[in-house]
């Protein structure tokens, strides 16, 4: 359906005219120019272009720009400010990447899961990241990095 | 000529005050058997420089390509040490064909041994020349100076930077032969400075191929056959052209739907109808090795020594084996991608790939653009492991950016991506061998087919022995014996040749009730092999046995461009097949070690993407028609697959620095072959070890 939809996206509001319909990866990429969130398998199953939507985790190449009308949209251009997050200076302190490609989509999702489990075990860290996909093989440092902004967070609450 | 004028204007854009030293890679020709190239349209007279600006910061430029190996910050550190500058101070600029002088391509391991050494003695060059600078400026001795962070001071305490030092002037060297530093001097090199890359990939800053956006872009999505060889029969854009704001276009072979959006395009394409040819669906993954052994090319002797009747009469039986590799994808995340922009005559393209260079000639070719009229820049890339050699997409966006007058981006989808991708070609390994009673091996014939030659030669001390190949990865292969094309995978030949020999070298140590380890060392004499194998044993707690000992562990060895290799696994096989991959140590010997970190990255990365091709990457097809289109159902390793991970350095400051990207991920096939045989007594032949192949092994 064609219509103006507008969401909070990295803290300010957004506004989009077109087909509701269209998945948010393209939006942000093509219309909002936030090239951050990668395109990898366009059908949910690598996690490269994972955003968070009202501290959720979704797969933005197959959520509907319709489905976060109102809603809170944060992207990896969009976390951290001044300073990188506690789970941005682990990744970068760890070097958990190595082409960097999943690494926006793998920061999210850690993200969102700190938010619900803030103090995880190394298992449900391995669970919840489970379904991105990494090809280069940084996993053992993704799920240290994850550990260690996890301690920060805690060392800082 | 060309390349050199290229080379000139990079250059004197980049111009301004400051020291410039330029060398000569030298790479194509030091190892001109190893590359799978075409030759430059040109000779050059440096492949690359340094630049020293009076801003004090230091200006690398090389045509390798960061694909996330860490070369930018392997080289940064070299720069460094050998300047004596702070390792912030350094900026390699990568990739860029207009700004970089001629490389080749970065693939087979080769940034180390063969482009460090030059740029080392291109900051010793440097750094010579600004000490006598300083020592005319300070009036004091060359040999008096000190030198820290690029500030040189004097006995007396007096100092001048090197920025000073050029400030205002132009300095012009070619290389020299100006010593460089000893291992034992070492600063830089040998530790693990952030990688400077980190920022940019943690921020989302770090822009690829497809990040690019140029005013005007239009996305394109391309009509493709359904299978390999199809050609097309008919083609109807009529709905496609109804969609508003689409643009289509038809030019020979290419039928494309444009838009500026990509997924309004891609929709579009849907609506695209047109018929193929069908196509033969044979050979099929199954039929594949039969296929092979059929249609490849006469066998090639790679290597013999000995006579083969000999040893087979010196053998207590002759033990022979069948290895089979399937077709592997490289499956990067960031599918191949490319931005392409035309303006003043020239076309500039942000492409995906490892080999700018020579993508830049592919797209001369596409376009009939002269190649000096072809800029091709390949800044941060989204994994290569060798499938981002060749890159269709750059030619298929700079076709249509011309044909179209706007910018124009191709990002193929996953589905193109494993359609398109140069596979790792399937392999048949054939192994008679044989021994005696002791435990020498005597014999070893071993029939290679498909998987090409690359360190095919055992490195065991064998009297009786032939290595053949027919057909490999490099091409040269006759027409129809792979349904689709096939290129270089990480460690290319080396993951399939080294599965065969060291399951094969398990199968006889079990015949004669050896340990695995044992007979290995009782067959070998390279000390650099036995040293990184009796370490990974100790480190691993390895205790000697004869499996299958139910323990679930195994063993392998290998060699990559002299780099040694010895991986030990642990693993426990279910019910049903499955393997669960517990524990895997890698020991490594790659000569001086530039960044432990990088290369511990490198060891870790390859025991997961090993434990995929070990395991489960498989692809599936009737003939030319791929069937594998997602990552549902190419299985790459996961999070849930993790082991724990053991990486150990064997120090070897002797021996000049090799590379690291390719060596650690081939003995992974092998050494769970043998550790699945160990846990359950399953010899599974065929990789990759699936749970129905164990469960068929176990019988």
């Amino acid at each position: 359906m064609e219509r103006t939809v507008s969401f909070h996206l990295n803290g300010k509001p957004a506004t989009v005219t077109g087909d509701d319909e269209r998945m948010l990866l393209w939006v942000l990429r093509s219309d909002l120019a936030l090239t951050g969130t990668k395109f990898g398998c366009g059908e949910g199953i690598c996690g490269a272009c994972t955003v968070v939507v009202d501290q959720q985790a979704v797969r933005s190449c197959v959520t509907p720009l319709k489905d976060v009308a109102g809603k809170h949209v944060l992207t990896i251009e969009g976390l951290g400010g001044e300073h990188l997050h506690a789970i941005q200076q682990a990744f970068e302190e760890q070097h958990a990447f190595q082409c960097g490609y999943c690494t926006p989509g793998m920061i999210l999702t850690a993200y969102a899961f700190l938010l619900k489990t803030p103090r995880p075990t190394r298992a449900q860290i391995i669970a919840a990241m489970d379904d991105n996909l990494c090809r280069c093989g940084a996993h053992v440092r993704i799920v240290s990095a994850i550990q260690q902004a996890a301690v920060a967070a805690k060392a800082g609450a | 000529m060309a390349t050199e004028e290229l080379s000139r204007r990079g250059f004197a854009r980049l111009a301004g005050a400051g020291l410039f030293v330029f060398f000569d890679t030298g790479l194509a020709q030091q190892e001109p058997a190893r590359i799978p190239r075409r030759a430059p349209a040109t000779a050059t007279d440096f492949n690359a420089f340094l630049k020293i600006g009076e801003d004090g910061r230091v200006q690398c430029l090389v045509g390798k390509v960061e694909l996330g190996q860490g070369a930018m910050t392997s080289l940064a550190q070299v720069l460094a040490e050998e300047l004596d500058v702070a390792f912030d101070s350094v900026d390699v600029v990568m990739g860029d064909t207009d700004l970089c002088p001629y490389d080749m391509g970065t693939f087979g391991s080769m940034t180390t041994p063969f482009l460090v050494p030059v740029v080392r003695k291109a900051g010793a060059e440097a750094r010579a020349v600004l000490l006598s600078m300083a020592a005319e400026r300070l009036g004091a001795p060359v040999e008096k100076l000190h030198v820290k962070d690029g500030v040189v001071t004097d006995p007396a305490g007096a100092t001048v930077s090197y920025a000073r030092l050029v400030e205002g002037k132009r300095i012009e060297k070619h290389l020299a032969n100006i010593p460089v530093k000893p291992v034992s001097e070492f600063q830089v090199i040998g530790h693990s400075p952030h990688r400077k890359d980190a920022h940019d990939k943690v921020t989302g800053k770090a822009r690829y191929a497809g990040d690019q956006l140029p005013a005007g872009l239009l996305h394109a999505c391309l009509l493709r056959p359904p299978a390999h060889g199809a050609k097309r029969l008919s083609v109807d854009t009529a709905a496609a052209e109804q969609v508003r704001g689409v643009r289509v276009v038809k030019d020979g072979d290419l039928v494309a739907v444009l838009h500026e959006r990509r997924d309004v395009a891609a929709a579009a394409l849907e609506k695209v109808k047109a018929e193929f040819e069908s196509q033969p669906s044979v050979p099929d993954e199954k039929t594949i090795f039969e296929h092979l052994l059929k249609t490849a090319p006469q066998p090639r002797v790679v290597g013999e020594r000995g006579d083969l009747t000999e040893g087979e009469r010196l053998s207590g039986g002759v033990i022979e084996r069948t290895y089979l590799h399937a077709y592997g994808a490289h499956a990067p995340i960031e599918t191949h991608s490319a931005t392409a922009v035309v303006a003043d005559g020239r076309v500039t393209v942000w492409a995906s790939t490892q080999a700018p260079f020579m993508v830049k000639d592919q797209v001369a070719r596409a376009t009939g653009f002269s190649a000096d009229k072809v800029r091709i820049i390949s800044r941060y890339v989204g994994g290569g492991f060798g499938g981002k050699t060749d890159a269709a997409q750059a030619a298929e966006a700079a076709r249509l950016a011309i044909l179209t007058g706007k910018p124009v981006q191709v990002v193929w989808n996953r589905r193109e991506e494993f359609f398109y991708d140069h596979f790792r070609p399937a392999a048949v390994i054939k192994i008679r061998s044989g021994m005696t009673a002791a435990g020498k091996i005597t014999l070893w014939d071993a029939r290679i087919v498909g998987a090409g030659d690359r360190e095919a030669q055992p490195f065991y001390v064998i009297p009786h022995q032939r290595t053949t190949s027919a057909g490999g990865w490099m091409g040269a292969n006759p027409a129809g014996m792979n349904p689709f094309e096939v290129g270089a995978w990480r460690a290319p030949s080396v993951n399939s040749i080294t599965f065969a020999r060291e399951s094969h070298i398990d199968v006889m140590a079990a015949q004669g009730g050896f340990d695995p380890l044992q007979f290995r060392l009782d067959n070998l004499t390279d000390a650099r092999m036995r040293r990184v194998l009796e370490t990974a044993a100790k480190r691993f707690g390895w205790k000697a046995g004869k499996a299958p000992s139910g323990r679930g562990v195994g063993m392998a060895c290998g060699v990559y461009s002299n780099a040694c290799n010895a991986t030990m696994a642990e693993v426990a096989v279910h019910k049903d097949g499955r393997v669960v991959v517990k524990r895997v140590l890698i020991a490594l010997d790659v000569g001086v070690q530039l960044n432990p970190d990088g290369l511990r990255q490198q060891a870790e990365g390859s025991v997961m993407m090993g434990m995929g091709y070990a395991l489960s990457e498989e692809l599936r097809f009737q003939g030319g028609k791929v069937l594998t289109g997602n990552f549902d159902n190419y299985r790459i390793t996961r999070f849930s697959g993790l082991p724990e991970i053991e990486v150990v350095l064997v120090d070897n400051p002797q021996m000049a620095a090799l590379g690291a990207g390719e060596p650690p991920i081939i003995a992974m096939g092998a050494a769970l072959a043998n550790a699945v045989y160990d846990a359950a007594g399953a010899r599974v032949l065929e990789l990759p070890m699936t749970a129905e192949r164990v469960k068929r092994a176990r019988g």
